[in-house]
This record gives structure tokens, sequence and C-alpha cells, in this order.
């Protein structure tokens, strides 16, 4: 039995529509709890948060933290590794990486920030042991990883043939196999055709050999993940990533699934929330910045974030992580193999790529983004005008595609960017011209509030993928993660922004599931965290009918098909949610 | 005036990471103030007292109230297991009578370094400024970037009296290296700026991926690069603010880099 309290924190609670009341928090056994014993109460761990800021743990739902590809980008990039050490203590591995930190180093900075939850935005399924390890080896944080799909052999072929069934019976037994969370989907027919170093550039655009369009895949999938019920929805990379003018199939890929309808079938015990915790979205667009790009080449370059922006405000099935640009270095990776080596061709820096065989591809590339670049100060004003111009902040979260846009040890900067327009004008000011030429940046006057970050930082992106069930929140039953920041919200100075940033960098305390995990940017206490997984289900007779398909293409791959699945141990502390449950799905039968 | 002279205690084991030995981190303080620098030795960190003899002199007045530019240092002794002299200097003096390690003068930006014995790989990494003097000959990795970087020494100056081995000058961007022996395999390798100024011969791979700056050679290229084409020739050139005697091919390259390749290779004729 261990409790512990904050009292008289200021609390900012977005899915219990707590807006800065002073409360205290009482969490037992790594629970949220209304109340302890007096007995507790004597032995709680306390924290004193008066004056100061409380908001649940961080929720990072798009981070490139483990894998093959990221270990691609620490093996290519010394250079990013020599200057960026941390030294071990009694407690803590050493570790090194400034855009792709070691696996230990990244679990530590993100707790030392405040984040608990972190979530890696693409697993290739051949690459699902190496992420497995590598989530494994993490310390602090709970995670688990989406499965890219976009590019996938039997997807591309069922629904080419109009078998949606099969394909979910495809879907949920990888997802089973490799105990992946969610349905990734990145440039849909695009990344096949880099295979022969081509890529699709529309919507009805009809790929090699398969035949099959983005706008078949996207929808095939977005039904995919309702038909199985899964607690996050389809995760979208648009096609035609980092091209100018690439804002209107963005917004077009968003229409496809309009009208689907989202459905969490995932079997839950729900914590307490005023809000629902339940998500609205049938489709959630990744580093949205990287898909709001104006003009038709980069001589023209300007925002389209304006018009992507004005779409998804009319609709409510949309939402968006940001993919902010707030400058430096960053190592570029993604499962678009064929946006990566466009990357190549315009910058020439160092760059690899991979084709992960009848699953999908990759590339990484270094990368620093510099004020005095016109297009990356665009980049950098677009990232936020795509949290600031969408009215409502249900929709957005803030990332910076880590380590894609930006490292996550940037999001105070970012956060200060969005909370403080002197702040945005300060850096308009060193950077390009562009950035407020060519944006609407310098015209908006919005700043977010304490409780807009919450909700951006942690009840949305909890929310929108579904871990809303226990994490992103505070109410009774959810997990006791909590940040607490040395920020008074009633003496907020918004023109003190280097203070500001200080202070979301290194808050007072972050407690995970109600232990003290980092003091002041210092850890000390290394919990190991835990992996979520979905197991969907369908009926037995269509799994067998389509695991003899797999089988018999099984011949392309290069491992066994023995081999293939990741085992149970290969993930510490897992929680499977299940979903779709054998029984109803034997409903699912066939037509 | 301050004159700090260490002196090896004896001889070093595990190579001791020394970055605290530089005018910048002396400057002010006192004997037990340096002793008591703390140093790592593989997993360990140990004051610099426990590897040096420290003596401090004062011309005039305190060496307390010595600034860096007025600091130098002296080391007697062979030092090639102590690594990161110097590093980071940004003004005064250091001379090594003896053998340096590795990462001497890594990333400095001002003052001098003069070794009268020979240096390790990596001296001059990523410099910014100042001069980099030695008298013996030196590793591998000269002046160069770091491992995965392609942008390396930005500016100042390296002497080398005797030879250098491979990769001098790698990622050059600006500045000026001056090696009166020989080199070996890349030479100048990715440099985008500055010059190499190599007075005896090279083996292979010369401006290799090279995109803009000088590269002279006074002797013999063994294995020339194939992606440089000549452009001319030209009598005496003289380059920045060296001066050069005698007919050179000139040529420019790397063309296996680009199409618009911005790089000189001057080549001694006959």
């Amino acid at each position: 039995m261990s409790a512990t309290i904050i009292r008289n924190g200021c609390v900012f609670d977005p899915l219990n529509g707590i807006n800065g009341d002073v409360l205290d928090i009482f969490i037992r056994d790594g629970k949220v709890v209304s109340s302890l014993t007096g007995a507790e109460q004597r032995d709680a761990t306390i924290i004193d948060a008066g004056g100061k800021t409380v908001m649940p743990g961080g929720v990072d739902s798009h981070s490139h933290v483990a894998g093959a590809k990221v270990n691609a980008g620490r093996l290519m990039r010394p250079e990013d590794h020599y200057k960026s050490v941390r030294t071990k203590t009694g407690i803590t591995h050493g570790g090194s990486g400034y855009t792709v930190p070691s696996v230990y180093k990244q679990g530590y900075d993100y707790a030392a920030m405040g984040y608990t939850t972190v979530f890696e935005a693409a697993m290739p399924p051949l690459e699902a042991r190496h992420t497995h390890e590598e989530m494994r080896s993490t310390p602090i944080l709970d995670m688990g990883a989406y499965m890219v799909f976009g590019n996938n052999w039997f997807v591309m072929r069922y629904l080419k043939e109009g078998d949606i069934e099969k394909a979910a019976a495809y879907v949920a037994w990888m997802m089973r196999t490799h105990k992946a969370y969610g349905i990734k989907c990145v440039n849909p027919a695009g990344v096949e055709n880099w295979g022969w170093a081509k890529n699709v550039r529309g919507l009805d655009e009809p790929n090699i050999h398969f035949e099959v369009t983005p706008r078949e895949l996207i929808r095939g999938l977005a039904k995919v993940n309702e038909m199985l019920g899964l607690p996050m929805s389809l995760h979208l990379h648009a096609n035609n990533l980092g091209h100018p003018g690439n804002w209107e199939i963005a917004r077009d890929s968003l229409m496809i699934t309009s009208g689907i309808v989202p459905k969490n079938k995932s079997e839950l015990e729900w914590a307490e929330t005023k809000e629902s915790a339940r998500r609205r979205q049938s489709v959630y667009l990744a580093h949205a910045q990287f898909s709001a790009y104006g003009g038709t080449s980069w001589r023209d370059f300007c925002s389209g974030a304006p018009e992507l922006a004005g779409y998804i405000n009319q609709v409510d099935d949309v939402v968006i992580d940001s993919g902010c640009v707030p400058f430096g270095p960053a190592t570029t990776m993604t499962g678009d193999g064929p946006a990566q080596h466009d990357l190549y061709m315009l910058t020439g820096q160092k760059w690899s790529n991979t084709d992960v065989e009848l699953e999908c591809g990759s590339g990484v590339l270094s990368l620093t983004y510099l004020k005095s670049s016109p297009v990356h100060s665009v980049q950098w004003a677009i990232g936020l005008e795509v949290m600031l111009l969408i009215d409502d902040p249900w929709k957005t979260i803030m990332t910076t595609d880590h380590p894609n846009g930006g490292i996550f040890t940037q999001y105070p900067q970012l956060i200060t960017w969005l909370m403080s327009k002197k702040a945005r004008d300060d850096t308009a000011r060193e950077c390009h011209k562009w950035a407020y030429d060519k944006s609407s940046l310098g015209g908006v006057d919005r700043e977010m509030s304490l409780y807009e970050m919450a909700i951006v930082t942690r009840a949305n992106p909890a929310r929108t993928i579904g871990m809303a069930y226990r994490k992103g929140h505070l109410g009774i039953g959810a997990d006791g993660d909590v940040t607490v920041y040395d920020i008074d919200p009633g003496k907020l100075n918004l023109n003190d922004t280097t203070a500001l940033t200080a202070r979301l960098a290194r808050p007072d305390y972050t407690v995970k599931d109600g232990r003290i995990v980092a003091r002041q940017g210092e850890i000390v206490a290394v919990p190991e965290g835990r992996r979520y997984y979905c197991r969907p289900y369908v009926g037995d007779a269509l799994e067998k009918e389509m695991l003899s398909d797999v089988k018999d293409w099984f011949k392309y791959y290069t491992v066994g098909f023995a081999n293939y699945p990741v085992p149970d141990k290969y993930l510490k502390n897992p929680v499977a949610i299940p979903v779709n449950k054998p029984l109803e799905a034997e409903a699912m039968v066939r037509r | 005036m301050a004159e700090i002279l260490l002196r090896p205690k004896g001889s070093i084991g595990i190579m001791v990471e020394a970055e605290v030995i530089s005018p910048n981190i002396f400057a002010g303080k006192n004997k037990a103030e340096i002793e008591g620098l703390l140093v790592w030795q593989g997993p360990v960190q140990l004051p610099l007292g426990e590897f040096f003899d420290v003596d401090v002199r004062s011309a005039a007045g305190l060496p307390e109230r010595a600034r860096p530019e007025e600091t130098s240092i002296l080391i007697e002794g062979d030092i090639s297991r102590v690594k990161r002299i110097g590093q980071g200097m940004k003004a005064g003096w250091i001379e090594i009578h003896g053998c340096a390690g590795m990462h001497l003068g890594a990333e400095m930006a001002g003052g001098s370094i003069l070794v009268q014995g020979n240096a390790g790989s990596w001296a001059g990494m990523g410099m910014l400024g100042g001069l980099l003097h030695i008298a013996g000959s030196a590793g591998d990795h000269i002046g160069s970037a770091y491992r995965g970087s392609w942008r390396g020494m930005t500016g100042g100056t390296i002497q080398i009296d005797g030879n250098a081995r491979s990769q001098l000058g790698g990622g050059l961007v600006g500045g000026k290296i001056v090696v009166a022996g020989n080199v070996e395999n890349f030479c100048g390798i990715r440099q985008s700026g500055g010059l190499i100024l190599v007075k005896g011969s090279a083996v292979r791979g010369t401006g290799a991926e090279m995109n803009g700056g000088t590269i002279a050679v006074c002797g013999a290229i063994k294995q020339f690069t194939p992606g440089f084409v000549e452009t001319g020739r030209e009598e005496n050139p003289k380059l920045g603010d060296v001066q050069l005697e005698g007919w050179y091919a000139k040529f420019t390259g790397d063309y296996a880099l680009g199409k618009n390749p911005k790089g000189s290779l001057y080549c001694r004729e006959g």
C-alpha cells in the first residue's frame, strides 16, 4: 500500500473540466482516488504544489523512439552523440545523442520533462522485434507502437479485391502477432512504387502491380479500423508529404474517411471523466506541418495551413498532430522512402534507405533547420499555424514528429511560442522574412492558455489514441501520472519567455503511478513502464482462410513463418487490450 | 602574466581526458586549485595533481589576477597519453616539450599551441581560430570534422613541420593547414573552403568529395582522384597569403560529388 498526495496545486485537467482550480490529488497504489484514510494520509508522500501548475503526465502520441530506423539514425550520426551526453548516476545508465538519443537517455529526458507516456509512430512488422527490444530497454515510460500497413502486400491485395473482411482478419492477426497498438498508414500506395523508383502523385493514381489507389487504401484501412473497433483511429501520413502545394491532397485525404463512424470495441475499465474520454475522430493526421504546404515549387513556397485548417474547422472527425519545426539539428526518419529521397536530392545530406520486403520502406536523413533559411522559416510558421488556426484544441496535438521536425526536448520552447505572441514575434525577427511574409502567423493573436496546453499535450493525445481510459487526465481510477510545474498561473508572465521555457523544461516533479520519478530535471526513480498492444479478433474460419493466403506468399519473405511473430518475452509489463472479442466476432462472418 | 609548469609524475596507464589543461580554465587559479581540477581516466574522475606536478609562477603581481591571454602553460615531458589538451581554448599559450596525445587543441578558438614533438590524431579537430604548431609529425584527422560531420575546421592555422597521416583537413570549411612533409590518404576529403598546402607528397584520395576551397600538393600524388578535371596551368600561384613558386597544374573537382563542384587542386609540375 503506497499513497501520494499532491496538495494545493492549480490543477489543469481538461477531460474533467478542471481549469486551474486549487485541489488535492490523491493517489493510492498508482491510481487516482477520491480520498485517503487518515492512516494512509500519515504515511503518504506529500508534494506541496501550492502556487504551482499541476497537470496529468504528458502523453506523446507521435514520436520516433524505437526500432530499426531510429537505430539507423543513431548509427549514421556519431556527430549527434559527441556533445550530448548524460553521465550515469547510482540509478541511471549513461547515454548519449541529441536528435536520436539512446533508449535510456530518451526515457530519462522524457520523464525529466514531465512526460510519462510515449507512443512509437511507425513500426514495420518485420522490425517489430527490434522495436519491442528498444521499448523493453526504455526506462520509466509507458509505451506502444503503431504498425505500418499502408503499403503491405496483403492489405493492398485484399483491398484491391474488395475483400475488406479478409483485410480486417489480416490486420487483426498481424497486430496480435507483432504486439502492435494501432494502424499507421504511410504514403499509401506510394512506398510500394518506391521499389520501382517511383511514387504516386494523386489519390486516384493506381500503383504498380497491385493497381490499388491511395484512396482505396485510406478508406479500406479506416473501415478495417472501425470494423475491428480499435482504441485509436487510422493514423495517416498523407501522400505527397514534404512537397509544395500538398495541402490539397492532405485535405482530400481527410475527406475520404468522412462518414465512417468511430467505434471503440476495446474491453476496458474506464476511469471517471466529466467529458467523454472516447475518440471522436475516424482519422488522425500525422505531422500536419509537413502536409500543409502551399505554392507550386520551392521558389513560390508558402503556407497552406490556413486552407487545411479551414477544412478541419468544419468537420468533427479529424485530429491532427502538428509536427512543428523548432529549428536546430534534426534527423528525419519516416517510412516514406520516396519523400526522404526527394529531401536527399534537395539537401545532399547523409541519407539511408531501406526496403522492408513485402511490407513497407523507410528513409533516414540528417538535417539542420536554420532560421536563415527561407523554407525552414516558413516550416516553423506552418507548424505553429496548424496549432493556432484550428480553433478547437480537441482537434490538435502538439508534437515535433520527433526527431523529424525537431527534438522532443524542444517541446517547452514550442509551448512558449503557442502561449506567447511576443515569443513568436521575437523569433520571427531572427528568421528569414519569409516566416511571416509567406504565412499568416504574423496576424495570429491567439495565445493558448495553460488549460489548452493541457489539452494538446495530455488530454487530447490520450483521447485520440484511446488511452484516455487511464491516461491524460486525473479522474478517479486514472493512472497516477502527474506533472508539477513551478508555474503560478496567477502570476504567469508571458513576456518572460525564457523563464517560461525553462520552467516547462524542468518540472518540479514528474510522478509516474504515484511515484516521484523526476525532481527538477533529476531522475530519482527508475520504474519499468508498461507496453500496450491490441488483441483484435475476427471469426476463426475467416482467419484460417486468410492465413492460408499468408502462408502461400510467405515464400517471398526472407524469414520463416515460424520465426515471424514477436514472442511475449520481448515485452516487459505487457498490457494486452482485448478488442472485438472472439464471441462477438463470430457475428463477423463473410458477407 | 602567469606561467604554469606541468610535469608528468610518471607513466600514465589508461589515457587521461584533460580538457581542463587550457589557459581559459587555468587563468586566475592558484597551484592548489589547478591541482584539484578533475580529469576523467576511464570511468573515474581524478584530480589533475594525481598525474602532474604543478608549479605556478607569476611575473608580476598575483597569478590569481592573470587573464587567459596572459596565461602560459608549459608542459615538460611525454604526455602522449593525455588527451584534449587546450580543447576549446580561446586565448593564451600552451607549449609542450614532448609529444602530445589525441584531440590536442580540438575546437580551439584562439591563442596558440606549440608542440615540440609529435601530436596524436584529431589535433585541431573542428578548430575555429588560433594557431596550432606541431614541430614533429601528426596522426590522422588533423584539423578535420568529428566523425560523421561534414563541417570541420572553420578558421585558424595549423602548421605541421613533419608528416601527417590520413584525412587531414576532412570537411575543412575555412582556415589554413600547412604540412611541410607528406600526407597519406583522403587529404581534404569533403573540403568546402579554406586552404591545405602539402609541401611533400600525398598517397590517394586527395580532395575526394571536395566542393570548395583549395588544396596544393608540391610533391607527387601517388593515385590521383578520378573526379578531378584539369582546367589550366599557373606559374607562381598565390593562394590566399601563400605564395607558391614554379608551375602548377590546376584541377577542379570533385565531379563525383556533383555537377558543378568548386574545389581547386593545384599540383606542382615535373
